[in-house]
């Protein structure tokens, strides 16, 4: 898929394949094309090149026949702002043959004491819940969340997490943006990390992060990670950051019982005595940054 | 809450008919208008408040025989049905694209097309409340229409053909400019038109040629072929039923070439 916006391409021949009944994240640094991606799979936007797809339906030919399938979060706003949040759930159900009980759902988001104060007066985290509720009153077999737990607190984005997995559980399909590596790795069957507009990595969390590919130990400043480098097998990489933490990676991202031994006689030669060690998977976000860079995003 | 939760989700979706879509959409937004302290100001207040003010007090002479309160009541209705077709539609649409509320109701199952129908609705709706608040109280204050039996066809028709050249420079401004900017415009034009659209100064008191044009605008047109119908017996005023339904046919289709739903 190519999208672009005057001379700007906000999606550079982006493939990706989202599986029914599953969560697919997609991941990525601002301005890496995500909206875009979802907003043309929504039907908004017309891509300029390639083909898309949902549901076996083309979005923007088949609006029709999709738009009762789908629903729909925004990444801001959609709700007119004077409208009481029961009332606009309310309106929304009217739209489908078989919607959820709008009294239901806005308990199930945590806003039933909220039912009639107007959507410009709740909290952001409130409007995110009250957006969610809308996407989902229809019985879509297909939800797109954009960016859904942005400014959330720690409560409402794990009961937003209960909710996504519920969807899932009951075979809804549901395709989500975020910025937050615990999101995608919590949540999602299929993770697509997405930069300039190209998918740059793609897999399920485990899979993308790898098995043990780190191991970290702590000790006493300044120790030589020359020497210690040269006491590693080849390939291994060495580094001290910040002073006193170690991280040693290896080529193929596995650590083997050998390397561990060969960093215990190496510091045992030196008399230091680590206060910890540990051999861990790297996290998504190393592995995002890793892909994406470090350089701040416009 | 997961367990809660558990088959509580499974997809069974469905557009309801096209028919109650579009009654509980119109109903949202005619509740909207009507919570809106300024929308009400400019549907209802100011038309209100006209109508008693040079009514009651001879501030001006309207000539040609009339008394103030029928001179003015065909022009007040002009204004009240310019109010909420235009001027409160032009700026309730215009936040609405702002707000992103016009997009995320291209997400749902109500179509454009069932959209502008819950739109019409909701401007019919709210001039039938005005019509009735205001003969009422033109009534009260002495109102005597001389209207032909034809007036009960013509009337309808003037406001209906008044509201669709309205209702599309509404939507032309609001999916055009920028929220403030519809605001701004919308405001103005209603002020401007409110003093030279006939509705309580007479179009007969501007030189020829500014009569001509200003009674070829749609305020004028309306307000002028209210009178006729209303006030001077008139069965048909065919020069200002076909100004309004030319307007209709420009401003709409200007709006459905140039309107922008984001």
């Amino acid at each position: 898929m190519v999208k672009r916006f005057g001379p700007v391409t906000a999606v550079d021949g982006l493939t990706l394949t989202a599986g029914a009944r599953q969560v697919t994240a997609i991941l990525g640094p601002n301005g890496a094309g995500k909206t875009t991606t979802i907003e043309v799979c929504e039907g908004y936007r017309k891509a300029d090149a390639g083909t898309v797809r949902v549901l076996g339906l083309d979005p923007v030919r088949d609006t029709a026949a999709l738009r009762p399938r789908v629903g729909v979060m925004l990444q801001s706003g959609g709700i007119p702002p004077a409208v009481p949040a029961g009332e606009y759930l309310k309106t929304l159900s009217r739209f489908h043959v078989k919607p959820h009980d709008p009294a239901w759902l806005l308990d199930i988001v945590g806003l039933s004491g909220s039912a009639k104060t107007p959507y410009k007066r709740l909290s952001g985290g409130q409007q995110q819940r009250l957006s969610l509720a809308a996407a989902v009153i229809g019985r879509p077999e297909l939800v797109f969340l954009d960016e859904p737990t942005a400014g959330m607190d720690p409560q409402a984005r794990h009961a937003t997490w209960d909710l996504i997995s519920a969807l899932r559980g009951d075979g809804v399909g549901v395709i989500l943006s975020t910025h937050y590596m615990e999101e995608a790795e919590q949540l999602a069957d299929h993770v697509i990390i997405i930069d300039h507009g190209r998918a740059v990595a793609a897999g399920s969390p485990s899979e993308l992060t790898g098995s043990a590919g780190q191991l970290r130990f702590r000790a006493e400043p300044a120790l030589d990670t020359d020497s210690l480098l040269s006491a590693l097998p080849p390939g291994s990489a060495a580094k001290e950051s910040p002073a006193g933490h170690y991280l040693i990676e290896v080529d193929g991202g596995v650590i083997q019982p050998a390397l561990l031994a060969a960093v215990t006689a190496w510091c045992a030669d030196r008399s230091v005595l680590p206060s910890s060690v540990r051999i861990e998977s790297r996290t998504l976000e190393d592995v995002f940054l890793e892909l994406t860079g470090r350089d701040l995003r416009a | 809450m997961t367990e809660v939760l558990e088959n509580k989700f499974q997809p069974a979706p469905g557009a309801a008919p096209l028919r109650r879509m579009v009654g509980a959409q119109a109903a949202l937004e005619t509740r909207q208008l009507l919570r809106n302290g300024e929308q009400l100001t400019l549907t209802l207040i100011i038309p209100l408040l006209l109508l008693a003010a040079f009514s009651l007090e001879p501030l001006i002479s309207f000539g040609g025989g009339y008394t103030r309160i029928d001179f003015l009541t065909p022009g007040v209705i002009a204004l009240a049905i310019m109010s909420t077709a235009f001027t409160s539609q032009a700026i309730a649409t215009g936040f609405e694209r702002r707000y992103g509320v016009l997009k995320r109701l291209g997400a749902t199952p109500l179509s454009r097309t069932g959209l502008i129908a819950a739109k019409t609705l909701t401007v019919i709706g709210v001039e039938l409340l005005q019509a009735i608040i205001i003969v009422g109280v033109a009534a009260a204050l002495g109102w005597s229409p001389d209207a032909s039996p034809a007036a009960i066809v013509v009337v309808p028709l003037l406001i209906l053909l008044g509201t669709a050249a309205f209702s599309g420079f509404a939507l032309l401004l609001a999916g055009t400019l920028r929220a403030e900017a519809t605001l701004a415009a919308a405001n103005l034009i209603y002020v401007v038109l409110l003093g030279v659209g006939g509705v309580v100064f007479s179009l007969d008191k501007f030189p020829v040629g500014a009569r001509s044009f200003l009674q070829a605008l749609p305020t004028g047109a309306l307000s002028t072929g209210l009178r006729d119908v209303l006030a001077n017996g008139i069965a048909f005023p065919v020069r200002d039923v076909l100004t309004l339904a030319v307007w209709a046919v420009i401003s709409i289709t200007l709006a459905a070439r140039y309107f922008r739903w984001e």
